[in-house]
C-alpha cells in the first residue's frame, strides 16, 4: 500500500542535488545508502517511519473491542468464536489477537451481538455471507473441500492394507 | 528390496526426489508470486443492508440505505482521512463527479474536523457523507480496508466494488460498471 509513496521518495532522493556533497557519510559506512544523498537517505527514512504512524485514525476503539462481557459464560462464548474469525487487516491473526481497529471493530460487534442472546454460529454465518469462507478459521465440509477430509482417511486405508500385506501377507517374503 | 522381489519397480526409487522437486517448484514460484491477499466482498448483487448514518461533517447530510433507491446508479466510496491511499485517489473522485457521477462517502472512525481539513485538502466530490465509528457498515458490506468503492445501482443493489484507490487508469472502469448498472 506504501511502496508507490516509498519508491517515489527515494527516487527522487536518488538525484544527486546540486549543493550537497555527491557521497555522504552514510554513503560510505552503509553500503546499501552508496550514492545518496544525506538528502535523500532522510526522505526515504522519514518515508519508511512517518506512513504507517500516519495511516492510523485516532478514534477510541469500539466499546467491547477492549472489554469483556460482565457475564462470564457470554464472555467465553464471545472469545471462542473470535478466536476462529480471521482479522481481515493482518490475515493471519484472529481477532482475538489483533490490535488493528477494525479487528477492535469486529470484537465489539461480536461480543454486543453475544451479549444480545445471537448464536456464535449465526454471526460466523453472518461474517462468512459477506466476506466469504475465508473469514472463518473453522473448516466446513463443503463441495470444494471435501477431499481435504476424505483424503487422510483413504491414505490410512492404503497404509493398512499395505503394512497387511507386509506383516501378515500369505507368500511370507520375510528375509 | 531384497533381491527376491519379484518386480523391482527401479523407477520408484525417484518418487521421493520427484516430489521433493516438486515441492522445491511450488515454494519457490509462490515466494515469487505471493497470493492476492485482498479479501473481495460476497455481497455483490445482493441488496446494500439497512443503515442510517450521522453525518461525518455538518456540511453534508449524513447517509441512509434509503438514498440508494431512487434508480439512479452512484457510488459508495468508504474513506478515511488517516487513509492515505484515500488521499491519492481524490482527483479521480473529483474527475468522477464533474463527469455527473453521484458519490456518497462513509468516513470510517474518522473526526469531523480531520474529515473537514481532508476535504479542503483533497477536495470534496461527496454528496452525502456518512460516519462510521466503528466500522458496522464496512463489515456490513464486505469491505475490508479504506479506500474500497462500490458501484450501486437504482435499486440499491451492489453491483461491483473496486478495492483500493482509483487511479486515472480506473475511471473507465468505473464509469463502464456505472452504466452496466443502469
Amino acid at each position: 500500500m506504501f511502496a508507490h509513496k516509498i519508491s517515489r521518495h527515494s527516487r527522487e532522493g536518488g538525484n544527486p542535488s546540486p549543493g550537497l556533497p555527491s557521497s555522504s557519510t552514510f554513503g560510505r559506512w552503509i553500503p546499501a545508502f552508496a550514492g545518496m544523498t544525506r538528502l535523500g537517505v532522510l526522505a526515504l527514512l522519514a518515508a519508511v517511519v512517518s506512513l504507517p504512524l500516519a495511516a492510523q485514525d485516532t478514534l477510541p476503539p469500539a466499546p467491547y473491542a477492549y472489554r469483556q462481557l460482565d457475564d462470564p459464560a457470554q464472555e467465553a462464548k464471545a472469545q471462542e468464536l473470535m478466536e476462529t474469525l480471521r482479522c481481515l487487516k493482518c490475515q493471519s491473526q484472529s481477532i482475538a489477537d489483533s490490535d488493528a481497529p477494525m479487528a477492535g471493530d469486529m470484537r465489539s460487534q461480536v461480543r454486543q451481538r453475544i451479549a444480545a442472546g445471537e448464536d456464535p454460529e449465526a454471526i460466523r454465518a453472518w461474517l462468512v455471507e459477506r466476506y466469504g469462507d475465508y473469514v472463518s478459521y473453522a473448516p466446513r465440509v463443503t463441495a470444494l473441500t471435501w477431499p481435504l477430509f476424505v483424503l487422510p482417511l483413504v491414505l490410512l486405508a492404503i497404509a493398512l492394507v499395505l503394512l497387511r500385506r507386509r506383516f501378515f501377507g500369505g507368500k511370507g517374503d520375510g528375509e | 528390496m531384497s533381491a527376491d522381489d519379484p518386480k523391482p519397480r527401479r523407477w520408484a526409487i525417484w518418487l521421493p526426489l520427484a516430489v521433493f522437486a516438486t515441492f522445491v517448484v511450488v515454494v519457490i514460484y509462490s515466494l515469487s508470486h505471493p497470493a492476492d491477499r485482498e479479501v473481495a466482498s460476497a455481497m455483490i448483487g445482493k441488496p446494500l443492508p439497512q443503515f442510517d448514518l450521522a453525518p461525518a461533517i455538518p456540511e453534508r447530510q449524513g447517509l441512509a440505505t434509503s438514498r440508494f433507491s431512487d434508480g439512479k446508479p452512484r457510488l459508495l466510496n468508504i474513506f478515511a482521512s488517516w487513509c492515505i491511499p484515500c488521499a491519492v485517489e481524490s482527483p479521480q473522485l473529483d474527475q468522477l463527479a464533474r463527469k455527473g457521477v453521484e458519490i456518497d462517502g462513509i468516513a470510517i472512525r474518522d473526526r469531523p474536523e480531520d474529515v473537514k481539513a481532508f476535504l479542503a485538502r483533497n477536495g470534496n466530490p461527496f454528496a452525502r457523507i456518512g460516519k462510521d465509528d466503528v466500522s458496522a457498515v464496512q463489515l456490513a458490506i464486505g469491505s475490508s480496508g479504506v479506500p474500497e468503492t462500490f458501484v450501486i445501482d437504482g435499486k440499491g443493489v451492489i453491483r461491483y466494488q473496486h478495492i483500493g484507490e482509483i487511479r486515472p487508469e480506473h475511471v473507465p472502469l468505473i464509469l463502464q460498471k456505472l452504466k452496466e448498472a443502469e
